[in-house]
């Protein structure tokens, strides 16, 4: 027992420590491991609630109208579409780009965040990891079906086929195809791999023998042996180490698609850091977007979720989006000290120049896509430097609603960077504006139903927190404990 | 659960991680080979704590990446230099044009690694598994929750019911149970 005492009296020792010096728990609370397995095991496990049918009831026919546009548009035709000359590229790709930019901020915090030791990753990688996987599923749908005749994609696989003709290994479009399957496949392994103990936790849970079955096979015979965990910790540090280059060449892969044309406005060589910065300022939003409900609806997650990884994510929020708007100031200061009419034309008459300002002080005619830059100036640059302030950072109001404008921002980024380069190009005889029709604002609200399909259904069925990892930071599972009484340790276990 | 059943092992519980990590480090000492621990999560130092060095699954993957690697440079050169020279814009097909090929060279590297690095796991911990007996036990259920469980198994050239029984209780262990095929 005295030894009892003295741990305890070492644990009040450490906790005005912590309070004083120390940085804050990471876990509220002080909540035990036990009170982990089972508050995070029981979003899965308890009886759905009426909420979450509602949800679903909304997400799942958006999705069903958009697998429907796909389905007309591969059946018909790609020109269902808007896009036509000179912009041949538009909501296809921007979309394309949004999701797989959305997709990043998962193996940031998976890979990146890990090898950084910011431990409060774990609060939110698992669920960081599945919107990465399900924003990839909705990017991969875009590119695969605007090659227009679907069927033949496989030729972007590097398969002998009987014409002997193989793929253009040189081309920026078949660096996107190995890159984004790359992403999406080790992505997938990451996510996996990093919730077998936690499918074993269910399993273990289970009441009934289907879930033990189903839960059982996906936990793979997991059993927490210690020979097991040192190869399961070797991999898990492995797929960071490759997943850390691959999360920062994804988007520049992307970014090459741009970058390597001749077009004024794409050929730019600060695109590779650019897209990676946007992507995980973009990424980091829509985590916000998907937590901040998560956390209300389940309050018990507020204390892993707390205000602090709130404030974390709205910081790298911040400096991401600071980032971007270099990358805009430096992109229309290049474009101007290029001295290329062509570089400075698309800056100004396409993109800047509005009708209030811009267009008077440079004295030309306001350009046609100005709301788009301008809302992407506004979404991405300015709203997120509030928070600067601490407590707009701590307002979930106010965070809700930057993280959303900062969504929308992103998609207007790749819009802006799309379409205002195409529309106007070299020859004004082919200059045009573009509309998009029924069948792509459909197919694009369509890809929001499969995400947040996917996200409510991995809800329900899945430990959306890392409980195996979120439990090492708990000050009772530290190995350098004093020993606990033994004759208290028989009697608790009882 | 029946006598006649072989004896896996003899199982105990501790109450925390340190204290486990004191009994591994007794375990090892008196020199058992065939043993384990089983906890909820990874606890840091349970390796040096077991005896156990350095995982060499990152060996697996070396070898994977490295696959990877030559896979991507023998397809992009044999098919894009030798096999079917393509000529878009003018621009030349020769082996000066390596850097277009960097891009999916890294790919392949790091899809092939990540491929290695789930094999090798698969491999070093001899999963999937779909029965294994240390499920017997009721009480290790809670392994996946808050249970923190040492295993000396039978096998084990210095295992004896009755003194492995006593070691486990000196070492502090609770509901010390015989562990049965």
């Amino acid at each position: 027992m005295s030894n009892g005492t003295t741990s305890s009296q070492t644990l009040s020792a450490t906790q005005e420590y912590d309070d004083q010096v120390r940085r804050k728990p990471l876990v509220t609370n002080d909540r035990s491991v036990q009170w982990i397995t089972q508050h995070v095991s029981d979003i899965a496990e308890s009886r759905t609630p009426i909420w979450w049918w509602i949800a679903i009831l909304i997400t799942t026919p958006v999705a069903a109208f958009g697998l429907f546009c796909l389905a007309y548009q591969i059946s018909t035709g790609v020109g269902v579409w808007g896009e036509n000359h000179p912009v041949g590229w538009a909501w296809d790709i921007t979309n394309f780009v949004f999701w797989i930019g959305i997709g990043h901020a998962g193996t940031l915090i998976s890979a990146i965040l890990f090898l950084t030791r910011q431990k409060w990753r774990t609060s939110i990688n698992r669920a960081a990891e599945a919107m990465t996987i399900f924003a990839v599923i909705c990017a991969g749908i875009f590119p695969a079906i605007h090659v227009g005749r679907v069927w033949f994609a496989w030729y972007l696989f590097p398969i002998p086929n009987s014409n002997a003709i193989w793929q253009n290994f040189r081309s920026p479009l078949l660096w996107d195809v190995f890159a984004v399957s790359t992403y999406f496949t080790v992505s997938l392994i990451f996510w996996y791999i990093g919730m077998v103990p936690d499918l074993a936790t269910m399993r273990d849970r289970s009441k009934s023998k289907i879930g033990r079955f189903i839960y059982g096979v996906f936990a793979l015979g997991w059993r927490g042996a210690n020979r097991h965990w040192r190869h399961y910790e070797m991999a898990y540090l492995v797929l960071a180490g490759i997943s850390t280059p691959l999360v920062l060449s994804v988007h520049s892969v992307v970014s090459f698609d741009f970058a390597t044309s001749v077009l004024p406005g794409w050929h730019a060589t600060i695109f590779p850091p650019y897209f990676v910065a946007g992507a995980i300022f973009g990424g980091f939003a829509m985590v916000l977007t998907i937590l901040i409900p998560a956390r209300l609806l389940y309050p018990k997650l507020k204390d892993m979720i707390t205000a602090q990884h709130i404030d974390k994510m709205c910081k790298i929020i911040l400096l991401t989006g600071s980032m971007v708007g270099y990358a805009y100031a430096m992109e229309f200061f290049m474009a101007w000290y290029s001295g290329s009419p062509y570089e400075i034309w698309v800056f100004l008459r396409n993109r800047v120049a509005d009708p209030f300002i811009f267009s008077k002080i440079f004295d030309v005619p306001p350009a046609p896509y100005w709301w788009a830059y301008w809302s992407m100036i506004f979404c991405n640059v300015m709203a997120p430097q509030v928070f600067w302030f601490k407590r707009m950072r701590h307002n979930l109001w106010v965070v809700f609603i930057i993280v959303n404008l900062v969504n929308a921002g992103m998609w207007f980024e790749r819009f802006v960077i799309i379409v205002t380069s195409l529309h106007r190009d070299f020859l004004p005889s082919s200059w045009g504006m573009f509309h998009p029709t029924w069948a792509e604002i459909g197919l694009f609200v369509g890809t929001f139903g499969i995400f947040l399909t996917l996200f409510l259904v991995f809800m329900r069925f899945v430990p959306m927190i890392a409980m195996f990892e979120i439990k090492t930071l708990l000050p009772e599972t530290d190995p350098h404990l004093p020993p606990s009484g033994q004759g208290e340790a028989k009697e608790a276990h009882h | 659960m029946s006598e006649e059943r072989k004896v896996y092992a003899i199982g105990a519980e501790f109450r925390s991680a340190a204290d486990l990590m004191r009994a591994a480090e007794q375990v090892r000492d008196a020199g058992f080979k065939r043993w384990d621990v089983f906890t909820p999560f990874p606890v840091h130092g349970m390796d040096a704590a077991m005896g156990l060095g350095k995982s060499w699954l990152s060996a697996f993957v070396f070898v994977g990446g490295v696959t990877g690697l030559t896979t991507a440079i023998v397809l992009q050169f044999f098919t894009s230099s030798y096999l079917y020279p393509l000529i878009v814009h003018g621009k030349p097909t020769g082996l000066m044009t390596v850097p277009a090929f960097f891009p999916i060279m890294f790919e392949l590297t790091i899809l092939l690694s990540a491929f290695a690095c789930v094999g090798a796991l698969i491999l070093l911990t001899q999963l999937p598994k779909w029965y294994h007996p240390m499920f017997n036990w009721e009480r290790f259920s809670r392994v996946t929750d808050n249970g923190f469980y040492l295993a000396i198994e039978a096998r084990d050239p210095k295992f004896s019911e009755t003194k492995t029984r006593q070691f486990l209780d000196e070492l502090g262990g609770a509901h010390i149970t015989v562990v049965h095929d």
